[in-house]
């Protein structure tokens, strides 16, 4: 089953996973706040992941990992 | 099965980037790069000063820092002094189209082997935004705040173009970083570049364009709209020079 892995301490919120993501079910966490003071993409529906591995080809800083 | 995880040839230390900076993006397309060609153990990559200056910390193979520009000219003398490892520069417009474009046009029309990744973002990012020699006409910088006016400050430099024009260059490409599609056809035209300098075949040279969410002002989403709708129209992307494809075509 897909699965998608965000480190959450290295994002800074920038977005570009959650545009990329053709499933729709990345948002960014309004609510939480990583070490870096940024509020983090997370994955909202897991089940739903097709492990395109999109919302990783435009991640700028490797926070996420996709398996299958 | 792993499908994707951060790549070998990067080390752990986070990126210094700015939310949304695709330098990251362009930094593992080289890592991947490396890895996958098994190359990490014998790379030796110049870092530039620009934003990327601390690309030294992010590489996991060795990293020689350049003065400003002169990248170029650094590995042109470690790839002489050292033809086995693989050297490859990592430089922003500012550096390689300003400072740096004696030791790029020479190390190109002498078709070093050696491989450039040039990012090309349109502004002078580390320093605070100012109008770079890439920036667009009409672009609003801090030191162009009406605009680059063409009468006064010149038109941008199309690097990829002017390059292609010596004899010297083995492959010059203009890839993007916009999409995933793009995403996915610079990491193949980066591999190719150094798959060249792995078969000795001179000088490659990948311009990468890029963006600068926090200096043009921008959201990262909304600063991929604008490098779509204003860069690309006047940087076009495609290959502009390979020498080996258009010798097999003359035979």
């Amino acid at each position: 089953m897909a699965k998608v892995t965000f480190n959450a301490d290295l994002c800074k919120g920038c977005g570009l996973c959650v545009d990329a993501c053709p499933k729709k079910i990345i948002a960014i966490a309004k609510d939480k706040i990583n070490a870096k003071g940024h509020s983090p993409a997370e994955i909202t529906d897991q089940e739903k992941c097709i492990a395109c591995a999109f919302c990783a080809t435009m991640c700028p800083d490797c926070v996420i990992t996709v398996e299958k | 099965m792993v499908v994707f995880e951060k790549p070998k040839a990067l080390t752990d230390a986070p990126f210094h980037y700015c939310p949304g900076c695709t330098h990251g993006i362009i930094h593992r397309l080289v890592a991947e790069a490396i890895d996958e060609l098994g190359i990490e153990g014998k790379t030796v990559g110049v870092a530039p000063v620009g934003c990327a200056v601390m690309a030294y910390n992010y590489f996991a193979c060795d990293m020689v820092e350049a003065a400003h520009g002169r990248a170029p000219a650094i590995a042109t003398g470690l790839k002489r002094c050292m033809p086995e490892n693989i050297i490859f520069t990592y430089q922003g417009d500012g550096d390689l189209a300003s400072i740096g474009m004696a030791e790029t046009v020479h190390s190109a029309s002498r078709n070093e082997n050696i491989t450039i990744i040039f990012v090309n973002n349109a502004i002078y990012g580390m320093t605070g935004g100012q109008m770079a020699p890439t920036s667009l006409p009409g672009q609003v910088t801090q030191t162009s705040p009406y605009g680059r006016d063409v009468e006064t400050a010149g038109y941008p430099v199309k690097v990829s173009e002017m390059l292609s024009t010596l004899d010297g260059p083995e492959y010059i490409e203009r890839v993007a970083v916009n999409s995933v599609k793009n995403v996915k056809a610079a990491k193949k035209a980066i591999k190719k570049a150094f798959q060249n300098q792995i078969e000795g075949k001179g000088f490659s040279l990948i311009e990468v364009v890029s963006t600068c969410p926090t200096n043009w002002g921008m959201t990262p989403s909304n600063a991929l709209k604008w490098l779509e709708e204003n860069m690309l129209p006047y940087y076009p992307l495609g290959v502009y020079k390979d020498r080996s494809a258009a010798k097999k075509e003359e035979e």
